[in-house]
């Protein structure tokens, strides 16, 4: 059997798990998947503001952009989904772009603590201006569309809708990471002065980066508000953000699919320690901390890893470039 | 005239606090060149053992001050030695594993004091004393404020004037360079944390009797140290404990006249505009690769 076969197997039988997981799913866990399949989106856009080595810690509150975006435009001018989607998405990489003017100035600790900074400021414009974010208890009444009679308020068809959309753009997201741009990001990363010197721009790529970065979670953004049909200032703060890193760290961010493969696992496992409740947060910040510890390159370096063990294989741990 | 007296008289007391924590992230970031995401937590730590020995249980407040320092000071030596040093050559690791303890130290705290309402604790020290018949300063905040300038005039004297302060200044400049000259890295990063986590403690216990208490409180205590950070300048002390009393004016200032979440807006924005106009914030010096 030959390896496109493989692929083309192997896909058809990931595609047929996603179409048929809800319907094995109580209502509850419907919902998570919804959240699950949005959260892929959030970390797999996240993804490639690190490709240039820059942590971002505003990326929470840019799925807040999209998300208030979406929501305004569907409260004050009664746009569908279709337009809302990729509105929320341009407002955010529209944002996301005039911040990089004060924030690539910046790299390492302080675009670190800048991102943060300019995340919160936003944040706390939603809670202090009421009118017309609505202040700490944010706004609500948005909904999902219905086309063709079909009511995407149920969980289901709403999941097949979250599905496409994201599948779309994660389709995007792994062309631009394997075109001439992903490999340039990755050049930025890892030989930056080698980079300038035959002459590219890294202001330039680190902010194309963050923008595209930015118009992804604003749609993922979007996607959650429609569905949630509320939105809050909180839902976006540090919390959330620290949340993304945990699933970017644990999955491991050397490869396209390691933060996708985090965020499942994750939530797989947070949703099985529910019982614990009160204590989740410090089960987690444990799991967080014997991660950096025992596994620095994240989940998806176990198979690697259990190859070299065996002496299969060469051990292809390393990122493309990764030799600094 | 009253109000602008009360508020500089305010922000100079509520400088005191900023200074005190601030103080400890820009030694524990200078010395291991780690953010300690968890600093926040280290201050309502200190302050949840406050409301735990002196509020639940009679102990006396004074006494309590040093339990709640000897307790942070441990958890602080413990990252150091568990966490940040393993992963000393990876500053965003150690930044995570101080993500991970802020989770866990934020469920002791719940675990300890429960899920309810903000905790609060009555002031030891009654009383107000009263300048030009109209300014009014209650004895607890004097207190606060004496002993935050008595731990700070220590911790001056400590760096400049000790050979252990001499060492531990050197590691901040240049850790290999003083490493060579025969100084041990890990001792002196003890010490850095300790005393951060020291004076965290001192910070926490003295703000207890003056501010709810909750599992959360550190959120607000690790931004007001970033900016504070920031515009002292990254790796300064003297600029912390200046850019501190500055931004605790201001923030008074504009808290009194527009509203606090204003005046964290504000300030969050000035440490944007620093970052870009003068990144070596108003007491750094520029540090060449």
């Amino acid at each position: 059997m030959n390896s496109r076969l493989k692929k083309i197997i192997g896909s058809l039988v990931l595609l047929a798990t996603l179409v048929a997981i809800p319907h094995f799913l109580k209502f509850h866990h419907q919902d998570l998947l919804i959240f699950l399949t949005i959260n892929v989106l959030v970390v797999a856009s996240y993804r490639i503001v690190t490709l240039t080595g820059e942590w971002s810690l505003i990326h929470a509150v840019m799925m807040g952009v999209g998300g208030y975006t979406a929501t305004l435009l569907f409260k004050n001018f009664d746009l569908g989904m279709w337009f809302t989607l990729p509105l929320a998405g341009g407002v955010s990489a529209l944002i996301a772009a005039l911040l990089c003017f004060p924030l690539f100035r910046m790299t390492q600790f302080y675009f670190l603590i800048g991102s943060f900074a300019a995340g919160e400021a936003i944040r706390l414009v939603w809670i202090q201006y009421v009118n017309p974010f609505g202040g700490t208890g944010g706004l609500s009444g948005v909904e999902p569309p219905i086309i063709g009679g079909i009511d995407f308020l149920d969980a289901i068809p709403y999941y097949y809708l979250a599905l496409t959309v994201v599948g779309f753009c994660l389709f995007i997201l792994y062309r631009i990471e394997n075109s001439r741009i992903g490999l340039t990001l990755h050049a930025v990363h890892w030989k930056a002065p080698l980079a300038e010197s035959v002459g590219v721009d890294t202001w330039r790529y680190r902010a194309l980066a963050f923008v595209i970065g930015s118009f992804f979670v604003g749609i993922a953004g979007a996607l959650k508000v429609h569905y949630l049909g509320t939105i809050t200032p909180n839902q976006f703060g540090i919390g959330f953000m620290v949340f993304i890193l945990i699933w970017v760290i644990v999955g491991g961010y050397n490869r396209f699919y390691g933060p996708i493969i985090g965020v499942v696992v994750l939530t797989v496992f947070d949703e099985s320690i529910r019982s614990f409740a009160e204590i989740r947060p410090a089960i987690y910040g444990a799991v967080l901390i014997i991660s950096i510890l025992f596994l620095p390159k994240g989940l998806e370096s176990i198979p690697a890893k259990f190859k070299a063990w065996f002496g299969i294989g060469s051990n292809s741990d390393a990122p493309p470039l990764a030799d600094k | 005239m009253e109000l602008i007296l009360q508020s500089i008289v305010n922000g100079l007391i509520q400088g005191g606090f900023f200074a005190l924590f601030a103080v400890g992230l820009v030694l524990i970031f200078g010395v291991m060149s780690v953010v300690n995401f968890a600093h926040g937590e280290l201050v309502m730590i200190g302050a949840y053992t406050i409301w735990l020995l002196h509020a639940q249980n009679g102990l006396a407040f004074i006494p309590a001050i040093g339990v709640a320092i000897i307790v942070v000071t441990i958890i602080g030596l413990l990252m150091e030695r568990f966490l940040f040093r393993p992963t000393r050559d990876d500053p965003l690791a150690g930044l995570i594993c101080s993500i991970g303890v802020l989770f866990i130290l934020q469920v002791v705290a719940t675990l300890i004091g429960g899920d309810g309402p903000s905790k609060q604790v009555p002031p030891p020290f009654h009383g107000t004393m009263v300048v030009f018949d109209s300014l009014r300063i209650p004895y607890q905040r004097i207190f606060s404020l004496v002993v935050s300038i008595v731990a700070l005039s220590t911790l001056w004297y400590f760096l400049t004037r000790t050979k252990l302060g001499w060492a531990l200044r050197a590691v901040a400049l240049d850790r290999e360079a003083a490493a060579l000259q025969g100084i041990n890295i890990n001792r002196i990063s003890m010490i850095a944390i300790g005393v951060g986590g020291a004076l965290a403690g001192l910070a926490g216990a003295l703000m207890a009797p003056l501010t709810n208490i909750n599992p959360h409180m550190g959120h607000n205590v690790i931004i007001t140290a970033f900016i504070v950070t920031i515009v002292g300048g990254v790796g300064s002390l003297s600029g912390a404990v200046i850019a501190a009393v500055l931004y605790a004016l201001f923030h008074t200032f504009v808290t009194v006249y527009f509203g606090g979440t204003l005046a964290t807006i504000c300030g969050l924005i000035l440490m944007v505009v620093v970052l870009i106009v003068k990144p070596t914030g108003i007491m750094g010096v520029r540090v060449s690769e």
